[in-house]
């Protein structure tokens, strides 16, 4: 079974009195276990097909399922619900909460979204923290430390609930190049570790370079070729 | 639950100063309403008792027309032998009268021998008027508080008629009144109190015994002009009033309507009005803290959930539920509205301890030096106490849900 499966699938946004496409009519498929990016320049429509597939926002028309849901059928609650069940989330701008320390910040999604007791949850960050090889920064708040260390926690935010899919928008956009390649190959570590599927938006080209499986989108299409790539991988 | 206190008092602790500034206006807000409704309500209380334990009882039942002509002291309007014995019957028959002493009233010319003036005087049983009555003793500037206020050939004046009329305790006086029948009668009387003036109806009488006011009034029958009644329980009284006027309905004149009226304190007092007028003014000062927690609490929360956008964006992205970014806004409310309230509480009940201890005086109308006393009951501090929190939670509410309606990928894109 894939893990998302998209037919036909556009995003139209009105804007005034203008319908404006961002995404055209796209088909693809993501595999469980899989390290897949999509890439492209500004304005290609990476950022909107996340947001459908991170169920943020509805199709305008077409199907795309995740975990074999149609994200068309969720409404406000139900897709909040799937998300903290399913997906976890990696921000460009990392995101943590400034007034939490780096271990609440990794607890969070466990104590607010998903109610883990206490115990259990703390044992679940402290692991995550461990294999991001934040442990030793538990404490510290996020304006005390680095960007790197800051997308490190992030990173087990996001896989702190066990999530099979985690989505992650330019993750590695406001990183220099080392910590960027650093952050990559700790996403990687984990999805071997997890066997967690993680998606990235990118228009970076050394960084899409770390993908498995690359989708290129332009204007709202996706490239044949990456799609032939997609196909050929599956 | 707990949870979303911890993570609503961090936010509240991230801007601080904004958070105090918002907490002092609680606090300042609470300590105002409490405060005034400790001082306000403890001279009202403190008047209210003047004027019911030194003169008018809690409530008086005359004869219907009576009090609408009590100015001229109507004799003609008394209640006859009948009205009194059914009037008693009905009190003995209520377990909520303490006590009740009927009164006669007139107006006459008061004499030292030198000078004339006019007087009002009661005329009273001193055991049972005392017993209805009981701070009218302590009002005796000169004289014997121990004894009977007055007995047969006794006469107690008001301080004010002594000074004009330079009458000491001893002296022999005399009064003239004129009778129902319009024949004037004098009688000599001494001297055996001086009574402080108090404002208000009644607040500058002579007192005589009420065997000595129908010899003086040349009745032959036991008429009294009015019963003033004193009531175990005080705060019933809007209910003995309406028992006594079922229990008194019986008793009907010529035209078939009720031959006697019941009549509260406050329906014979113009103090009521003021006593009003501080419920009033309690109520105005309420409606201001309330309007000042509602204003201050949702400004902050406006601002919270204003500068918090992308945070917002991001805990509704990772699955946090609606109802709960919902939670945690009104969380912060809840915590301004508790926090501030239990500040404002203490330093109220400290100001009230400090009054007390302090102990100013103040003068109102004839009385001087009445002493501040102010006190609270806990009701008042719980009810205030509730008002501001439910309004600090009020005041969140609508930016609480605006954060939990917000759109994840609109917030998440907020600059």
């Amino acid at each position: 079974m894939s893990l998302v499966q998209a037919e036909s699938l556009t995003k139209t946004y009105r804007v005034g009195d203008i319908d404006v496409p961002a995404i055209k009519g796209l088909d693809f498929v993501i595999e469980p276990a899989s390290f897949v990016a999509f890439v492209g320049p500004s304005g290609s429509g990476k950022s909107t097909l996340l947001n459908l597939i991170g169920c943020l926002d509805h199709p305008t028309s077409g199907t795309l399922k995740v975990l074999d849901t149609d994200i068309a059928t969720l409404d406000r609650r139900a897709a909040a619900r799937f998300r903290g069940e399913n997906i976890g989330f990696i921000f460009q701008d990392f995101n943590l909460i400034p007034v939490l320390t780096v271990f609440e910040n990794v607890e969070y999604p466990l104590r607010m979204v998903q109610q883990w007791p206490a115990e259990k949850r703390r044992a679940q960050a402290l692991r995550l923290l461990e294999a991001v090889g934040m442990a030793d920064q538990a404490d510290k708040r996020p304006d005390q430390i680095s960007g790197g260390q800051k997308q490190r926690v992030a990173v087990a935010r996001a896989l702190v609930s066990q999530p099979k899919l985690v989505l992650a928008d330019e993750p590695t956009a406001n990183l220099d190049h080392d910590t960027a390649y650093r952050v990559l190959q700790l996403m990687k570590k984990m999805r071997d570790e997890f066997g967690t599927t993680f998606v990235f938006s990118t228009h970076d080209p050394k960084i899409m370079g770390e993908a498995e499986t690359t989708f290129t989108l332009e204007d709202g299409r996706l490239d044949s070729d990456s799609q032939r790539e997609e196909l050929g991988h599956a | 639950m707990l949870d979303i206190l911890a993570i609503a008092s961090r936010n509240l602790l991230r801007y601080r100063r904004r958070t105090l500034l918002t907490l002092l206006l609680i606090v300042i807000g609470m300590v105002a309403v409490l405060l005034f409704i400790a001082v306000a309500g403890s001279f009202k209380t403190m008047m209210v008792g003047q004027f019911t334990d030194s003169v008018l009882g809690h409530l008086q039942v005359h004869r219907k027309g009576y009090v609408a002509s009590i100015d001229n002291l109507p004799l003609n309007l008394n209640m006859k032998p009948a009205m009194v014995a059914k009037t008693e019957e009905a009190l003995k028959a209520d377990p909520g009268v303490e006590s009740w002493s009927p009164r006669i009233k007139l107006g006459g010319m008061f004499s030292n021998f030198a000078e004339t003036t006019s007087i009002r005087i009661n005329g009273i049983d001193p055991a049972r008027e005392a017993a209805t009555v009981p701070l009218l003793s302590d009002r005796l500037l000169e004289g014997d508080k121990t004894k009977p206020l007055v007995e047969r050939g006794q006469i107690v004046i008001p301080a004010l008629l002594a000074r004009g009329m330079k009458t000491k305790l001893g002296d022999t006086v005399v009064v003239v009144a004129t009778n129902r029948d319009g024949s004037v009668n004098g009688k000599t009387f001494v001297v055996r109190g001086i009574l402080e003036g108090i404002s208000g109806p009644g607040g500058r009488d002579g007192y005589i015994h009420i065997e000595d006011a129908r010899e003086l009034l040349r009745m032959t029958d036991a008429e009294v002009s009015e019963i003033a009644v004193r009531l175990k329980d005080f705060s019933r009284l809007g209910q003995a009033e309406a028992q006594m006027k079922q229990a008194l309905e019986g008793r009907t004149n010529q035209e078939g309507k009720p031959a006697l009226e019941v009549h509260t304190w406050a329906d014979l007092s113009p103090f009521a009005s003021l006593a009003r007028m501080i419920d009033l003014m309690t109520l105005f000062i309420k409606i201001v803290l309330v309007s000042i927690v509602l204003v201050s609490v949702m400004n902050v929360m406006i601002m919270a959930v204003f500068e918090r956008i992308r945070e917002i964006g991001t805990i509704a992205a990772i699955g946090t539920p609606p109802g709960r970014i919902l939670s945690l806004f009104l969380a912060e409310g809840l915590m301004l509205g508790v926090v501030g309230t239990v500040a404002g509480t203490l330093l109220s009940l400290v100001a009230i301890f400090g009054i007390n201890v302090w102990r100013p005086t103040f003068a109102f109308g004839q009385q001087q030096n009445l002493v501040m006393a102010p006190t609270i009951a806990t009701g008042d501090v719980l009810t205030i106490a509730a008002l501001v929190v439910v309004v600090a939670i009020v005041a969140s509410l609508q930016p609480a849900w605006k954060a939990s309606r917000m759109d994840p990928i609109s917030a998440l894109r907020h600059v």
